[in-house]
């Protein structure tokens, strides 16, 4: 409001209706192009929000369809028939599988990607940084599907090795045991999310980072410190919600992504308790490789298991808010 | 404690250009130096390159040599970072961290330091903000963030971070420039209390500012624009003002120019 009340920048007519117009700009639309811009702007948010509605609404009808017709537990199930009657379906493992690939995703990627939108922003020299940076959105631009083709005919055999030395030295743990069997299991499928997550959250902490005021870096020199100490007093804490957001935007694409999911993961209907063993599945993987030959009936089963996948989206989103909320003073934004 | 410094023919440049020329001058222990000038004429470069933050914008670095006591701080082998452990900096605008707590604040330097035990830093925060005249007006609530703080009482928070980690001297950058008068006479009013323990230096654009806490003021000046800055003298403030020998101060501080 205040902008537009100083957007007076007309040749300054006779002094009542100068007082006039500026009473209606204080309203924000009076000329022709605020008012278009404010039509627009407010249109683009109620239609965002429109389909949004539209989205959950078309979801919670045809899950419920599908539900009410379960004969099984539909969250704790673990079997997907629905070409049965009565059918019996549930979502368990596909949840399981889908946080479970997301968070091994998380666990690589976040720290990769803020270690080298660090590098770029703080310790690379500048005719390096450029280059790396366009390397990375490249990596954005690269096709899921893509993704899905190198990761199953490149990654997949490479990963024996790892999975082999997991096994020897982490295999007590019971989370890194493996049979021998193909890596086709959730380890390979989250290190194959995290190469793709990898350039959006880069790119925002990148951002981020170099946001950080000057003053506050020259706050924790002139106190003698390090490099790294400059990074840890100061860029990392005033870049910490943006680093959350950025990891936030890459969560959402891990857990959704379905074609690299499909081809890299050797799916079974059921839970394995090491990362390493082939099995399991994700909402995405399952919906791709049975909506083509499903019935009516299977389809608003899989829409069903879709409406869990965006509510867990949402939650994880609302949860993140709420962790930069609970710091709000403490996160530069008022200094 | 307090130290002297002792800078000999020392010239700074950003990239090729070369912002100060050939300054000399002694800073004597427990004193407060002001320096005075039109903007642009190299003070502030001058102040950054007494803790070595000169080097740290790009393309800056110094010719010359900065003695702090017997130790040239541009001798090799020397650690920037520990220079500025040793010099203490102020800026223009106040710059608490704002993702820290008050407390927080001050014992950030003390934390690069090494381990305290809680007991020792809760004595050294207090002490350093009772240095800064700032206890009494946030012992309440040292765990609140530190730009919740006015203005005034941030930039008294700035110098108790400063002075928490014992430096042997205190560069200000234009403390009260940001600050409204009442906070400014406050500001003024520590630095009197603080030359007892350290080696002062301020810049100020404020000539009664400067004749009011300085004890030594040096005039820079452009010898013409895109000319390097020199220091065109440094003397007794109270001579600076009364009776300088430089006509270029003189006309500088009567207003006549600049």
């Amino acid at each position: 409001m205040d902008i537009s009340t100083k957007q007076t920048d007309a040749p300054p007519p006779a002094p009542q209706p100068a007082l006039t117009e500026r009473k209606r700009d204080a309203r924000g639309a009076s000329r022709p192009g605020d008012r278009i811009f404010l039509g627009l702007s407010r249109g683009s948010g109620i239609l965002l929000l429109v389909i949004m509605a539209a989205i959950a609404v078309f979801l919670t009808y045809r899950a419920s369809l599908a539900i009410s017709k379960d004969h099984g537990n539909f969250l704790t199930t673990f079997e997907w028939n629905t070409n049965l009657t009565p059918p019996v379906f549930g979502i368990a493992v596909l949840a399981f599988g889908t946080v479970v690939s997301s968070i091994v995703a998380m666990a690589i990627a976040v720290p990769v990607a803020v270690a080298i939108a660090l590098f770029l922003t703080h310790y690379a020299p500048r005719r390096l940084s450029g280059p790396i940076a366009y390397v990375i959105d490249l990596l954005a631009a690269v096709p899921s599907i893509v993704y899905g083709l190198w990761g199953a005919l490149v990654l997949v055999p490479h990963m024996q090795g790892l999975y082999g030395w997991l096994d020897d030295y982490l295999g007590w743990t019971g989370l890194f045991s493996w049979d021998g069997g193909a890596p086709r299991a959730m380890l390979t499928v989250g290190i194959l999310l995290a190469i793709m997550i990898l350039p959006i959250i880069t790119n925002v902490s990148r951002e981020v980072f170099r946001q950080v005021p000057r003053m506050h870096e020259e706050a924790a020199l002139a106190l003698g410190a390090t490099r790294w100490e400059v990074v840890r007093m100061s860029v990392l804490p005033f870049g910490r919600s943006g680093v959350i957001s950025a990891s936030m935007l890459g969560l959402g694409r891990a857990l959704g992504e379905t074609m690299a999911v499909a081809t890299v993961l050797s799916p079974s209907y059921d839970i394995q308790a090491s990362l390493l063993d082939p099995g399991g599945g994700t909402f995405a993987q399952n919906i791709a490789s049975k909506f083509g030959e499903a019935t009516d009936q299977g389809r608003d089963a899989l829409i069903a298991s879709g409406l869990v996948l965006f509510v867990i989206t949402l939650l994880v989103n609302g949860a993140a808010r709420a962790i930069i909320a609970r710091r709000k003073e403490y996160s530069g934004a008022n200094a | 404690m307090a130290k002297r410094i002792d800078v000999s023919g020392l010239t700074a440049y950003y990239g090729s250009h070369k912002a100060i020329e050939d300054i000399s001058m002694t800073v004597e222990p427990r004193s407060v130096t002001a320096f005075i000038g039109p903007s642009g004429c190299g003070k502030s470069t001058f102040l950054r390159t007494l803790n070595r933050m000169h080097e740290v914008t790009p393309g800056g670095r110094v010719e010359g040599k900065v003695l702090l006591d017997d130790e040239d701080l541009y001798g090799t082998g020397i650690d920037p970072v520990s220079v500025r452990r040793e010099v203490g900096m102020v800026f223009q605008r106040p710059n608490p961290f704002p993702t820290m707590s008050i407390f927080e604040n001050v014992a950030a330097g003390l934390r690069l330091n090494g381990n305290y035990k809680k007991s020792r830093l809760n004595d050294i925060v207090e002490k350093s903000l009772r240095g800064a005249n700032l206890w009494n007006e946030v012992k309440d609530r040292l765990n609140k963030p530190g730009s919740g703080l006015s203005g005034g009482q941030q930039q008294r928070l700035c110098i108790a971070r400063a002075i928490a980690v014992e430096p042997k001297v205190l560069l200000m950058d234009e403390p009260c420039s940001a600050l409204d008068p009442i906070s400014t006479l406050a500001i003024e009013d520590l630095i009197g209390e603080l030359k007892e323990r350290f080696t002062i230096v301020i810049v100020t654009h404020n000539m009664q500012q400067a004749a009011r806490v300085s004890d030594r003021t040096a005039f820079f000046n452009l010898a013409a624009v895109g000319q390097p800055g020199r220091l065109i003298e440094i003397d007794d403030t109270e001579r600076i003002f009364s009776n300088p020998s430089v006509q270029a101060t003189e006309d500088y501080i009567s207003g006549r120019f600049g």
